[in-house]
């Protein structure tokens, strides 16, 4: 399999199905003559012209709206929102209207939309640039909502998202962005919404995460093995519905967790894998569920303190360590 | 009620008898429907909010006769009338009033979201100005697909002090889209009245900085209101130039049934009545030029009160929605780990004290 980067995953997938489907069309700042903010679309307006590729006025709440009442009447609209943090200027379109329409018509139109947006903060983008909100859809009922941690994920859960009938919101990540991994050239390949994957498997600990918290799994799953523990890691990849057989199934087998997110702790998506871990697991755990998130604050700009306020290998490693304290319990 | 000139044309030269006739028809259909509305909601038949299209008629009828069947609809939650008159019949109606599985929106939606694919009455949305964007994104699927029509963005004239009004204008026109941003201007944003709420009360000039056209008519007439229509739309279909009508009216009630409209001068309301009732208007109109007389009018009245008694009887004899279906429109493409008819039947069960 060739070894490409998650940018090029998408844009690749994006290019495929613009060819694909003349229904599929792309909108969203600057996504045209600019290429993309993240140049994942780079390229795109060259091969398939303005009508396909949309560059839209700065107005969220606005081209949502269309791209929800284009779907309406048919159309594929893959809309980029150049971050998370700005998508709170369309909330009402996408909680009150998209997630909604089918269900509340009585099943009589379908809102086949994708909405791609990178969430997650790096690089001291501050307050206001670095927020998680992919737990904010995952609440709503009639969302899916979908977060790939690789390459490979990241294609076969976009082809799938296209070609779904429901409206996806597509979380990406700007630290993941120029991560490689294999990829397919199969053009039937997809990776179903609603399923996660156990990305390694160990018998000690599993440790529960999605997008760019599975990569961080990964390389800590790999360093704690030096330590003699075994780490089990599930990439949720889907927010909702959420595959909670899978994360049960591997708390049964190893007896200790630990989830980690980057959104903020209190009511935060490691709050809902938590809770679903001692309703369905609670027999089985020879731990408290541990919890690392972010900490909550409007995130700070000054670089080190910026850094200290969000999770990551360390607050994984500590977190491991501390559910892995006292012995097994025997049954 | 701002005035609007009347047309100077001959009324026969306008329409035909027979088109006369219907235009009457449908307005007293509608304007029967609220009322027996009102009156199941009183008595518990009818749940939530309940607002009603009286005073309304002629723009609604107006508005309807100037579209086609390739022609798209998004509403607010003020929409009884706009699906019937469209040509969806009283009884699913009702039927989604009283929340049954019968109902046009399967009961799933209730009087602020009735839909209906076959004649694209694209729904009611309650959440003011959810369906403008959705309008504007409407028709530019019709021109990006090359197909015939245009969509129409009805609205309350409150929704222009909203953002995604303003939006939606600005998109509308950079993106050559046909669709209508049709103001129902009765006055009145709940107890909020236009002149208070909004710094431009002449809300057809508000898409002037987006250069999009508008034009204020007379909500009350139902020929002028189609007429105003029929040539706007003609325009946006063939040049994707959408376009602003502000059809004033005079709001019969408070904003839904249960608002008792204590905001406003009962003496003023009670000439708004009568100097603006448009079925009055216009049943006047026919007298006078002798297309009709009192026998036919006595026999519409007849007619329209039967079916709508027709349709509160659909609507009470309909089954209500089954606990299994809880979760049956979730997804139009099922995925793996949602809930199931089991799941609802078991989680109903117990929020219902059944174990």
């Amino acid at each position: 399999m060739p070894v490409i980067t998650y940018r090029q995953a998408l844009n690749d997938t994006l290019g495929e199905e613009l060819a694909r489907d003349p229904n599929v069309l792309l909108m969203g700042e600057e996504i045209g003559v600019f290429q993309g903010s993240y140049r994942v679309t780079e390229g795109l307006l060259a091969e398939f012209g303005p009508k396909r590729v949309v560059d839209t006025p700065i107005a969220e709440e606005g081209f949502v709206g269309v791209a929800i009442g284009a779907a309406m009447l048919g159309l594929r609209p893959v809309v980029e929102i150049m971050t998370i943090n700005f998508i709170l200027v369309a909330i009402d379109q996408i909680v009150n209207h998209a997630s909604k329409i089918h269900y509340m018509f009585g099943g009589q139109v379908s809102v086949p939309l994708v909405i791609r947006t990178p969430s997650g903060g790096t690089g001291q983008l501050a307050a206001t640039h670095s927020q998680s909100f992919e737990n904010w859809f995952a609440y709503c009922p009639g969302l899916k909502v979908v977060a790939p941690a690789t390459p490979y994920d990241a294609k076969g859960l976009l082809r799938t998202a296209i070609r779904d009938d429901d409206p996806v919101i597509f979380i990406e990540s700007l630290a993941l962005y120029d991560t490689k991994g294999e990829v397919p050239e199969d053009d039937d390949f997809v990776v179903p919404i609603g399923v996660a994957e156990v990305k390694r498997q160990g018998t000690d600990v599993t440790v529960v995460s999605y997008s760019r918290m599975t990569a961080i799994a990964l390389q800590v799953a790999q360093r704690m093995e030096q330590e003699g523990i075994s780490v089990e890691v599930v990439d949720l990849r889907s927010l909702r519905p959420l595959d909670r057989p899978t994360i049960i199934e591997s708390v049964k087998k190893t007896n200790r967790a630990v989830v980690i997110a980057e959104d903020w702790y209190s009511y935060g998506v490691t709050a809902e894998i938590a809770a679903t871990i001692q309703e369905e697991a609670f027999d089985y755990l020879d731990a408290p569920v541990y919890r690392v998130a972010g900490l909550e604050v409007p995130l700070p700009y000054a670089k080190d303190l910026s850094a200290a306020s969000k999770p990551n290998a360390n607050s994984l490693i500590y977190a491991i360590r501390q559910v892995m304290r006292g012995t097994k319990r025997m049954r | 009620m701002a005035e609007v000139a009347e047309s100077a044309q001959p009324l026969l030269e306008r329409a035909t008898a027979d088109e006369l006739k219907h235009y009457y028809y449908q307005m007293l259909l509608l304007r029967r429907f609220e009322e027996r509305a009102s009156e199941m909601y009183v008595k518990a038949k009818i749940g939530g909010y309940c607002h009603l299209n009286l005073g309304e008629e002629a723009t609604i009828v107006g508005l309807m006769a100037a579209l086609t069947p390739d022609d798209y609809i998004f509403t607010n939650y003020r929409e009884h009338g706009y699906i019937i008159a469209r040509g969806v019949p009283p009884g699913p109606v009702m039927a989604e009033l009283f929340g049954k599985e019968t109902g046009v929106s399967g009961g799933r939606g209730g009087s602020m979201h009735l839909f209906d694919r076959k004649t694209n009455f694209m729904g009611g949305y309650a959440i003011v100005g959810g369906q403008v964007p959705l309008a504007v994104g409407a028709a530019y699927a019709l021109r990006y697909q090359g197909k015939p029509g245009v969509v129409i963005a009805q609205m309350g004239d409150g929704t222009t002090n909203i953002g995604a009004f303003y939006e939606s204008l600005n998109l509308a026109k950079i993106w050559k889209c046909p669709v209508l941003f049709f103001i129902v201007n009765n006055g009145y944003g709940m107890g909020t009245s236009v002149e208070s709420g909004s710094s431009e009360p002449d809300l057809w000039k508000k898409g002037a900085s987006f250069r999009v056209y508008g034009e204020r008519v007379d909500g009350t007439d139902v020929l002028a209101v189609r007429d105003v229509v029929r040539r706007l739309r003609a325009r946006a279909e063939a040049e994707g130039e959408p376009a602003i009508i502000d059809a004033v009216s005079f709001r019969f009630r408070g904003h839904s049934v249960i608002d008792a409209d204590r905001y406003r001068d009962p003496e003023m309301v009670r000439r708004g009545r009568e100097l603006y009732d448009p079925i009055r208007k216009f049943a006047a109109l026919l007298l006078d030029h002798g297309v009709v007389d009192d026998t036919w009018l006595k026999s519409v009245a007849d007619r329209v009160e039967r079916e709508v008694q027709e349709a509160i009887d659909f609507a009470n004899n309909s089954p209500d929605p089954k606990f299994e279906d809880l979760y049956k429109y979730m997804y139009a493409t099922p995925v793996p780990n949602t809930p199931t008819a089991e799941d609802a039947i078991r989680a109903v069960k117990i929020n219902r004290g059944e174990f």
